[in-house]
């Protein structure tokens, strides 16, 4: 046994377990434990209380409304993954959820506690912020929502507020015509990503491409949007994406660290950026031809 | 100090145990199960692997007190039963067969990956096995005969009429 002493809670209710969160300055809140668990073992985290909430029946809900897909904190990643709601309405989110660990870790893990734990290299996170999903948190009783785009700050660190208890990630759903694309890069088959690239390409009858969201993660200090609104309108050809992403990369600071120099996150972040994109506007051109 | 009752390959286990122990040390010193390894202790290696309600999860990123009221199936729980009582499970034979072991650390993990995902896809693709497998990791065999032990393990299961239905979800 390698973690620091604790006490552990497993309240029924959000109300409860943001009562207990209140409680304690040192409180840390448990959904899959799959990020947590090792932080507890190497002591990086030495919590005086553990508020495990996988027993709160509302945080597993799965909601489907006019125009979003409500996905409660506990969702497991196996769940998500496997959800025909996510595979039609969130694409992106599905094909990266591919990414994420390894089929035992997806099975404890959770979508929401992905975001909390704001892990920079973790790819619902750069999903999340790409396509600036709506991130519930309950604080005092009341809900409170940030936009996924301005929430990570930093290396596991957000904007949520200290007592407050994420409840659900909310994505806009996908239209009937869209496009969209997720690579990363890591030393083995689902490591921590030295850097990934998501990309969706929303297209409308008539109008043509309506919004690119396009984020990188795992190069900076957390997940982060590109802006490449300039290519809304254009055909869209390869060199005009290049030179969008190069562009765009510019101002995106890169950090470095023992697996891999800045340069080289930046390089293949850049890439990826690139073939992403790419994905998506091929899965429209195949959507359209078919 | 907590109470933790749960159920491990079939049968009521009860403890009292701080909620800082993890399921791994709860399975091997509090149950006395010592089949399931213990490796890195902190997600990366996939020796600890055990299943719950048939899927696999690592048992070292899990705490004692999480576990409560699950239903765990160790290595110890997936060989032959009833009549068989002693015997290897098919998974665990084909390994045997296609030399998928060496040192022997990694599989029960393994194995119990293994069936965790020839449970739910009777007929997998190689790239199934190793996805499956993706995150044990084996520093002896380079995974080529593990795979095929898999493989072997899946055409035996397709193949054969007699499974007893207590077997069904055990072997």
């Amino acid at each position: 046994m390698k973690p620091v002493r604790f006490d552990y809670k497993r309240p029924t209710t959000i109300e409860e377990a943001c009562g207990l969160l209140a409680s304690d300055d040192n409180a840390r809140i448990l959904a899959g434990g799959q990020s947590l668990i090792p932080m507890l073992s190497m002591r990086l985290s030495r919590p005086s209380l553990l508020i495990d909430i996988a027993h709160i029946p509302e945080l597993t809900a799965f909601v489907e409304t006019e125009t979003h897909i409500e996905i409660g904190t506990m969702v497991r990643q196996a769940v998500a993954q496997k959800s025909k709601l996510v595979k039609t309405h969130i694409p992106l989110l599905a094909k990266a959820l591919g990414h994420v660990g390894h089929p035992p870790t997806r099975a404890r893990g959770t979508v929401g506690g992905s975001v909390a734990h704001a892990d920079p290299s973790a790819e619902i996170a750069l999903v999340a912020a790409t396509l600036g999903a709506e991130i519930t948190y309950r604080v005092d009783g009341a809900d409170e929502i940030f936009d996924a785009s301005n929430f990570f700050i930093g290396p596991m660190l957000t904007i949520a507020p200290p007592t407050g208890c994420l409840t659900q990630l909310s994505f806009a759903k996908a239209p009937a015509v869209c496009g969209t694309g997720f690579h990363e890069v890591a030393p083995r088959k689902s490591d921590y990503a030295l850097a990934s690239a998501a990309a969706q390409i929303n297209f409308a009858a008539g109008s043509g491409v309506t919004s690119i969201h396009l984020g990188i993660g795992s190069v900076g200090d957390f997940p982060e949007r590109l802006d490449v609104d300039q290519l809304c309108g254009t055909p869209l050809d390869d060199a005009a994406i290049a030179d969008a992403i190069h562009a765009a990369m510019q101002v995106v600071e890169t950090v470095e660290d023992l697996h891999a120099t800045a340069a080289y996150r930046k390089r293949v972040a850049t890439e990826l950026a690139i073939r992403a994109l790419r994905d998506a506007r091929d899965e429209i051109s195949k959507d359209l031809n078919q | 100090m907590n109470d933790v009752t749960l159920t491990i390959n079939g049968k009521p286990v009860s403890g009292v145990t701080e909620p800082r122990v993890t399921l791994l040390d709860f399975l091997r010193d509090v149950a006395g199960l010592k089949g399931t390894h213990a490796g890195c202790e902190h997600g990366v290696c996939g020796a600890c692997t055990v299943l719950i309600d048939g899927t696999a999860v690592r048992s070292c990123l899990m705490l004692a007190v999480q576990a409560e009221g699950e239903d765990i199936i160790t290595i110890e729980g997936i060989g032959g039963s009833g009549a068989r009582a002693g015997e290897l499970g098919v998974i665990q034979d084909a390994f045997c067969e296609t030399h998928g072991l060496q040192c022997g650390y990694c599989t029960p993990g393994m194995i119990l990956a293994a069936e965790a995902l020839l449970s739910v896809n009777t007929d997998p693709t190689e790239h199934e096995v190793r996805e499956a497998i993706s995150g044990n990791i084996c520093r002896c065999t380079g995974y080529v005969q593990i795979v095929d032990a898999i493989l072997l393990a899946a055409k035996r299961l397709g193949q054969r009429n007699d499974a007893a239905p207590s077997d069904a979800n055990l072997v």
